[in-house]
């Protein structure tokens, strides 16, 4: 019952070889046995979309998949944004555009995001809108998380 | 919360998953595919499986095909690969409108159709659909392998015909033929939410009247079914007003709502003339 199983995890390109319970979440396993504490983790039963992390390209809510599944995935978490020093271009426009507050939910929306856009460029106003319904933000900050990722998104287009 | 511990399998092939799964359901275990309502069930300890066969590895579940004149969907196929249209005509479009009232898009990158049909929640779009268009369902155990129809596979509130030992391998969606129209339409209180009622209506036109109606109800009763009463409403009539508002008025009268906290049963009744209207309507534009 309390086996434990040995994985690997390839977060940000990192590969991390670790030994956990089949019953710990990926979104768990990332904090706590990979130490990226970027993911942030809020209702744990997949509503709020906080978690959302890209397993082999696809955003997903990493509270809702066991890390024994993950196994050999690509996953890529906000730690990888970043391209050294130089913010991705959709984190700078979330800070151009003041799309957080507080900051919790933004992990979890930039990854929905970037795993939307890199996979669909050229997607409608009305669908990114629908897209973003599916996380939660409650410092009320949806009108300019809407802005920061339709600013991103012509950016992503143009580069 | 988190979920309570269990054994974790990861079979490779269909026979391993069924050897594996009656070895372990009188003991609590249970298939895991998308996970999506298991998982949070899990977490909130509502579920406590001691096994999880997880069907993820397992060669073939993954195919979406057309196999003659049926739609071949099996048990790893994520809602996401209805976004873009799957077939031709006026299918396609009819799946991937409805796939986007199911949960939100990270959601559908995980959950399957044949989850959703395992599931049975009386609120599920893609059991609504295999009712009405008359789906099919392969159970396949080490006993062997059964085809059940949509309408006999839903029993009730999260309950199927599914023995304990049997996997869902697939779903068969019979394709309409095609001067088939459909209309769907769907009401929840916020983007994403469960269904609090729906409607698929289907029907061909011959001579310039109504012919092979279909019209389900879904997250109204404890399952979705099609209403016969409003069927024979819309048999053989001149597609219109006229004709859509009897069938309006004949399924909102042949439902037996479910109430809950937010929701009356005269409120959904309403619900389903109304939708039943759009559904129609917009199955004509």
């Amino acid at each position: 019952m309390n086996g434990k199983h040995d994985i690997t995890l390839t977060i940000n390109g990192q590969a991390y070889a670790i030994r956990v319970e089949a019953r710990r979440t990926l979104a768990d396993v990332i904090r706590e046995e990979c130490g990226q504490t970027g993911t942030h983790l809020g209702c744990e039963h997949g509503v709020c979309g906080t978690c959302t992390v890209i397993v082999d390209g696809a955003p997903v809510r990493s509270c809702l998949m066991f890390a024994v599944q993950c196994d050999g995935a690509k996953i890529r978490t906000v730690e990888g944004l970043a391209d050294g020093e130089e913010p991705h271009p959709l984190q700078r426009a979330f800070m151009e555009h003041h799309a957080l507050q507080c900051g919790f939910c933004t992990p979890g929306f930039l990854m929905l995001a970037v795993g939307v856009l890199e996979r669909e460029p050229d997607i409608g106003d009305e669908d990114l809108l629908d897209i973003l319904s599916s996380n939660l933000c409650r410092c009320t900050g949806y009108a300019n998380i809407v802005k920061a990722v339709r600013a991103a998104a012509a950016q992503m287009r143009r580069r | 919360m988190k979920p309570a511990a269990f054994e974790y399998h990861a079979p490779k092939t269909i026979a391993e998953a069924v050897a594996l799964l009656a070895e372990v359901a009188p003991d609590d275990g249970r298939i895991l595919a998308g996970g999506q309502s298991l998982v949070p069930t899990m977490a909130f300890r509502l579920a406590r499986p001691a096994h999880l066969v997880d069907i993820n590895g397992v060669d073939g579940l993954d195919r979406l095909y057309l196999d003659g004149n049926e739609l071949s969907i099996g048990a790893c196929v994520r809602h996401a690969a209805f976004h873009r249209p799957v077939v031709d005509g006026r299918l396609g479009l009819l799946l991937s409108s409805i796939v986007r009232h199911i949960a939100h898009y990270p959601i559908r990158q995980r959950g399957t159709f044949c989850g959703s049909l395992a599931q049975a929640d009386p609120a599920s779009e893609w059991c609504l659909t295999a009712v009405t268009l008359d789906g099919t369902m392969t159970a396949k155990s080490v006993r062997g392998s059964r085809t059940i129809g949509a309408q006999d596979f839903i029993e009730g509130i999260m309950t199927t015909a599914l023995a304990e030992d049997e996997l869902l391998t697939e779903a068969r969606l019979p394709i309409p033929p095609d001067d088939t129209r459909f209309g769907f339409c769907e009401f929840n209180r916020i983007a994403g939410g469960f269904a609090v009622a729906m409607v698929l209506a289907a029907y061909g036109l011959k001579d310039g009247v109504i012919t092979r109606p279909r019209l389900g109800v879904g997250g109204v009763e404890t399952r979705p079914r099609r209403i016969p009463e409003a069927e024979q409403a819309l048999e053989g009539r001149s597609p219109g007003a006229q004709a859509f508002r009897a069938a309006s008025a004949a399924a909102a009268g042949a439902v037996d709502p479910m109430e809950d906290i937010n929701t009356s049963a005269d409120y959904r009744r309403d619900l389903v003339a109304t939708l039943t209207l759009r559904a129609l309507e917009s199955a004509w534009s």
